[in-house]
């Protein structure tokens, strides 16, 4: 037997890049026969046969192959799988659009408290005031912040809530008996803006941008008829700059009978600074693991809260809390949409944000924002003369640089530039996003990262860029990352031969 | 006022001056004056962390948690497990935690290999070969399902049995909105089997649970059957807990398999974030909603993994992409592949048998006891209803004086056709002897 052959799970740890960093088993093949972790609790109940109580006819007749590890293996490979993973706890994650700021730990004080972690959701209003009295406060403190009337928190996640706010547009127009069939989009949104569209039932049509990466509002007014639904808009838009024209453009819409649809992936730039109710809009999603600081776990739980003006809050999703005379209720709207989620939504994710709310309160808010802003101009500006940004004006909290004289030059283009990133102690931004801009490199640094973290970052993207500009580092960068968990993997691979679980293995 | 910005006056001074500006308010410029909020946020001063903990511990004490004191016999798609040390602590690692949707698989390794062995279990558990990285809970997977039959099928009616948890048939019905579907229930009869429309035309899908939301096992053969006569697609609504004792939707012939996870150790947390567990089978793959975890090689020839299948997805396809997911419920996937991975083969088999124990112990104690018509149907594992004498919320409102949360109402949005007014009781492998003989005698005490 070769060495590799040994899965010696306990001991062995040459997969974390301290001890030599090869690649980890999968917790199947460190498993063995006949062993496993703790006990469950003998409860005190004489043990029945299943076939005795249960047709033979449903039962199964083996028991379901899970891994057989001891808790010490268990332990140990988990453990091991964290070593080759990033995280905002590591290190700055520039990622545009995600919004990945330190995530503070006194939430997760909150989210453990038994009442937080242990009510059961279909208990009777009387036992959970606190839950109620929690999401009423939460919605409070979102209202003032956004400039809303009503907000429903059942959304888990931002695209949830944009389909959520598009039904909620949807039988706004039923109950006025509005006949609209578009929603437009601009050419620089999230992929799930137009996805939400088509799954609300409506058409999505695009707004091309100007050249100063703004919506074109003359193309836009031509765009806008009787059937024109909404429009479902960021600002800050995804290049990260502010939508100067949005009272013009939520007069066209307004004057259609149509709605405003406002995409809270970018609120991080103007809490306490400028609020979308003020702005027109009629519906706004939040993304409360963005904005509000609560961590985002590999890929969720997210929470995509949904506030709305006063005429639309008759159709909100239910159940509905809300503050009463005697106590904390649920009520259902008049002309509810329904459900979105099982129960509330994802509550413990309520629990953490309300937290940071309290601990910055206003005035923390708003620097928070400030702060934010400052830092993307101060990145922006560091790394201009190698990644010159797409368009001149002030960004908000975050901005799109291009590497396309990279490209043009040595044939190094962003995906490069972000695996050579990763070399060098840093999480890559987005690239090849926003679509519109060539060799898209959208970096969005947040708050929380401090004046020598960016100058780092700066001084290892200038040296990347200068690497490339001078020829001789190109064939590196394109073999870049050396340094990392894992080398440049093999994404089209992956999809020709598709394995994935284990039991596809050949 | 507690702040994580990390800035020293001296360095936000000398920021705004590199960038040739004088305050932080003229980084601002862009947003039109009469747009802009022109004085602080109307809320409460900052708080430092402990302020901030008790706050929150005063408005958390004003719910009543499942304890020692509080004795838990609710389930209703949300059940009272016992959780474990080791998989909490490695669940809670910050690694896991703090990390964004792996969008760059070289450091991303440890979530990513986390997805595959989760979907690994994920398919063990649903008998079916392809299993999506999560989505948000067991309503959001139904609704993902439907969407997927329809599109399979090009068809727009939709067939849910009234035995499915009633907080998804509302959920799929609000979606249903959107592209139209044409939803119908059909009725569940006195023993708890769905009784199945004689028309088959134009179905898209029918939707089984199984256990049904009573607890109660139904015939997937039968519905089976219907589907393949009709071309429609079966879509398996399943208790995974359940399949550590009863054969798998894939068995059964599930064409997709949808549950509720949070029984795979996930705290009860007021019902989120829980987390939605999705397959299907190799032939519907391209219609796959949501991430997809796959295996690869890195350029040194090591294994490694990658979201795979990404032109499926909306950031590629846009308006043309057939679900809208982007963030599901990662973390909670990872706690149920570590959950699932600490039980392991053996201890899984034990805790269905423990809980199905518990229930049979329970059923039985409150038949000779007469406490009501307790109804098994076809069988049960850990859930069943009961018909009593009084309305069950009133039960359940008296048993919290008393120490229990006594199950759940089938009442209003709950009521299930001759289940109306029943209480849903629920028994995991953590109720104890001497918790049920004591929950029987409270209740008889409040039925008196």
């Amino acid at each position: 037997m070769t060495q590799t052959e040994i899965f010696a799970a306990g001991g062995k740890a040459t997969s974390i890049p301290l001890m030599g960093g090869g690649p980890e088993p999968t917790i199947f093949e460190l498993s063995v026969s006949g062993r496993r972790s703790g006990a469950l609790r003998n409860n005190g109940v004489p043990l029945v046969d299943a076939a005795s109580v249960i047709d033979a006819a449903y039962l199964r007749t083996e028991p379901l192959d899970l891994p057989e590890v001891s808790e010490r293996d268990l332990v140990a490979h988990f453990t091991r799988l964290t070593h080759r993973q990033y995280s905002v706890d590591l290190g700055a994650y520039p990622l545009g659009s995600c919004t990945m700021k330190y995530n503070p730990k006194l939430a997760d004080t909150v989210a453990d408290l038994p009442g937080i972690a242990n009510t059961h959701p279909l208990a009777p209003v009387s036992a959970i005031q606190g839950w109620l009295e929690l999401i009423c406060t939460l919605e409070e403190y979102l209202l003032e912040i956004t400039g809303m009337d009503a907000a429903t928190f059942a959304p888990a996640a931002g695209a949830q809530g944009e389909l959520t706010g598009l039904l909620i547009m949807k039988a706004y127009h039923r109950h006025r008996g509005n006949q609209k069939t578009k929603v437009l989009i601009p050419d620089s949104a999230h992929g799930t803006n137009p996805a939400s569209v088509t799954l609300s039932g409506y058409q999505a049509v695009t707004v091309p941008s100007n050249a100063r990466g703004l919506v074109d509002v003359a193309a836009l007014r031509g765009l806008v008829d009787s059937e024109v639904a909404g429009i479902m808009l960021t600002n800050p838009n995804t290049v990260g700059l502010f939508e100067e024209e949005i009272a013009e453009i939520a007069a066209a819409i307004h004057d259609v009978d149509g709605l405003l649809y406002y995409d809270g992936a970018n609120l991080n730039a103007i809490v306490g600074v400028a609020r979308p109710g003020d702005m027109g809009f009629d519906i706004v999603h939040s993304n409360l693991h963005k904005t509000f600081a609560t961590p985002h776990g590999g890929g969720g739980p997210g929470s995509g809260p949904v506030a709305v003006v006063e005429r639309l809050a008759r159709f909100l999703p239910g159940p509905y809390p809300v503050r009463g005379e005697t106590g904390f209720d649920l009520i259902q709207p008049e002309n509810s949409i329904g459900r979105v989620h099982s129960h509330f939504g994802n509550a413990v994710v309520f629990a953490r944000a309300l937290a940071f709310m309290l601990a910055l309160g206003g005035d923390g808010l708003g620097l928070m924002s400030r702060m934010a802003v400052l830092n993307a101009n101060y990145l922006k500006t560091l790394i201009a003369e190698h990644y010159p940004p797409a368009y001149q004006a002030t960004c908000m909290h975050e901005f799109v640089a291009t590497a396309s004289n990279l490209k043009k030059a040595a044939g190094v283009r962003a995906l490069d530039v972000a695996k050579a990133l990763l070399d060098r102690g840093f999480h890559a931004p987005t690239v090849y996003f926003p679509l519109i801009v060539d060799e898209a490199l959208m970096i969005e640094p947040t708050e929380t990262e401090s004046r020598q973290t960016l100058d780092a970052l700066a001084a290892a993207l200038i040296e990347i860029a200068s690497m490339a500009e001078s020829g001789e580092g190109a064939q590196s960068l394109h073999e870049a990352p050396q340094l990392t968990p894992a080398s440049r993997v093999d994404e089209a691979r992956a999809a020709r031969h598709l394995v994935t679980t284990w039991d596809a293995k050949d | 006022m507690s702040s994580f910005v990390p800035h020293t006056e001296e360095e936000i001074s000398s920021m705004l001056s590199f960038l040739g500006l004088q305050s932080l308010d003229d980084l601002y410029t862009s947003i039109p004056e009469a747009l802009r909020l022109g004085r602080p946020l109307a809320l409460p001063a900052g708080l430092s962390e402990v302020e901030v903990i008790e706050k929150m511990d005063t408005i958390a004490s004003r719910n009543r948690p499942s304890s020692r004191e509080m004795i838990c016999f609710a389930g209703g798609g949300a059940y009272d497990h016992d959780l474990y040390s080791a998989p909490r602590a490695l669940g809670g690692r910050s690694e896991f935690v703090t990390a964004y949707t792996p969008y760059q698989p070289e450091v991303a390794q440890g979530v990513l290999q986390a997805l595959f062995e989760y979907q690994t279990m994920v398919s063990r558990l649903s008998g079916l070969p392809i299993s999506n990285a999560s989505l948000y809970d067991g309503a959001s997977a139904l609704v993902e399902a439907v969407n997927l039959a329809v599109a399979k099928t090009k068809r727009s009616r939709v067939v849910l049995s009234e035995a499915v948890n009633p907080h998804w048939r509302e959920t799929v019905s609000t979606f249903a909105m959107g592209p139209g579907h044409d939803v119908e229930v059909a009725p569940v009869d006195a023993s708890g089997n769905t009784v199945w429309p004689d028309d088959a035309q134009g179905v898209a899908c029918y939707v089984v649970a199984y256990p049904n939301y009573l607890g109660l096992i139904e015939d997937i053969a039968a519905v089976k059957r219907r589907a393949v006569e009709a071309g429609a697609l079966l879509v398996v609504a399943y208790d995974p807990v359940a399949m550590s004792l009863l054969k798998s939707p894939g068995e059964l012939g599930a064409d997709v398999a949808v549950a509720e996870g949070q029984s795979l150790g996930i705290p009860l947390s007021f019902g989120g974030p829980y987390l939605g567990l999705f397959s299907t089978t190799m032939e519907l793959v391209r219609l796959l909603p949501g991430r997809l975890v796959g295996e690869t090689v890195d350029t040194r020839g090591n294994t490694a993994y990658v979201t795979t299948l990404r032109a499926r997805e909306q950031d590629i396809r846009r308006e043309k992409a057939s679900s809208n997911v982007c963030t599901n419920q990662t973390l909670m996937a990872v706690w149920a592949a570590i959950h699932l991975s600490w039980l392991g083969r053996q201890g899984f088999a034990e805790l269905g048998r423990r809980c199905l124990s518990g229930r049979f112990y329970l059923s039985s104690l409150m038949e000779q006891r007469g406490i009501g018509e307790v109804r098994l149907g076809s069988g049960s594992v850990r859930e069943f209803p009961v018909s009593l004498q009084r309305p069950a919320s009133e039960v359940i409102e008296e048993m919290l004086g008393r120490g229990f949360l006594a199950g759940v109402a089938l009442e209003g949005r709950r009521s299930i056709g001759a289940f109306e007014g029943s209480l849903l009781v629920a028994v995991t492998e953590k109720r104890t002897k001497a918790e049920m003989d004591r929950y029987v005698d409270e209740l008889a005490e409040v039925l008196k």
